[in-house]
């Protein structure tokens, strides 16, 4: 990947992940938050990961940030007072953040990896095939607790997000009407 | 050629914007967006080092994390909408039934 592509790429990605922090109204964040994950899987694709790419693009930008417009319309969200209502606050978590962001960054710059990366990777590499496989035998037991993970997510949703229904009048109005009658 | 040192330190940036983010902001769904940047910067690292290192381990990490991150949308995004229609509010602080 060519610096040229990298670092306004990267500055993007960091730009609308800032855009998700400090912006006042929800939906605005929401679309950041959209952009950053495109930026992300541009990444991949570069990183010779392509089914994660593509995963990126289905599963979050997809599904997942759809639920969160979904419920920031449906709870009709007013904008709310951005980061800046209680500023002492504020000012203390942005600079604990930056603090631990300056660390880490420098630390990973000037940190020593090991690995291979002057080595060209197989062409296969990142691919369905490979990483299906990966998954359906070294990752197996790993891969059947997700679906049932997955399963018991989808009926916790579903009971939470439930409205409390009413106590059943039908049973109740019967007695009632009975009880009133010998008056 | 980027070296994998940037990736990590790319990653450890939008780390920090997704911590900031989840400690700075009162509504419940933004500190649950940076919660799921945070997620991606992770994701970031592992593909950076599943790169580096030719090894197909990291992304399928990967895969687990951006399922277990789905199953915690849904769920929390439910938690979110109850709450809401109990208090009628998404204010982190304004939901202290617990605080002693």
């Amino acid at each position: 990947m060519s610096p040229l592509v990298f670092y306004p790429l990267a500055l993007a990605c960091v730009a609308s992940a800032l855009g998700v922090v400090l912006a006042k109204n929800p939906v605005r964040s929401a679309l950041s938050l959209v952009v950053s994950l495109f930026c992300l899987a541009v990444f991949y694709v570069f990183l010779q990961a392509h089914l994660v790419a593509a995963l990126q693009i289905i599963v979050y930008a997809g599904a997942v940030m759809v639920l969160f417009l979904f419920v920031i319309t449906l709870l009709n969200l007013e904008s709310d007072h951005g980061v800046g209502e209680k500023p002492v606050l504020s000012a203390i978590g942005f600079t604990a953040g930056a603090v631990v962001a300056l660390g880490l960054t420098v630390a990973l710059l000037h940190s020593v990896l090991p690995g291979s990366r002057g080595v060209t990777l197989p062409a296969t590499f990142g691919t369905t095939k490979v990483l299906a496989r990966q998954l359906f035998s070294d990752y197996l037991v790993a891969f059947e607790l997700t679906s049932v993970l997955l399963l018991v997510a989808v009926v916790g949703a579903v009971v939470l997000a439930k409205r409390d229904e009413e106590p059943p009048v039908s049973s109740v109005a019967p007695a009632a009407a009975s009880e009133e009658a010998p008056h | 050629m980027i070296a994998t040192q940037h990736y990590l330190a790319l990653s450890a940036l939008l780390f920090s914007i997704g911590a900031i983010g989840a400690v700075v902001r009162r509504n419940v769904i933004i500190i649950f967006m940076s919660i799921e940047l945070m997620l991606n910067a992770a994701n970031l690292a592992f593909v950076a080092g599943s790169n580096s290192l030719g090894s197909m381990n990291g992304q399928s990490i990967v895969f687990f994390v951006m399922t277990v991150a789905a199953a915690e949308a849904a769920v929390g995004l439910a938690v979110i909408l109850a709450l809401f229609r109990n208090r009628q509010t998404v204010a982190a602080d304004e939901i202290s039934l617990l605080k002693w």
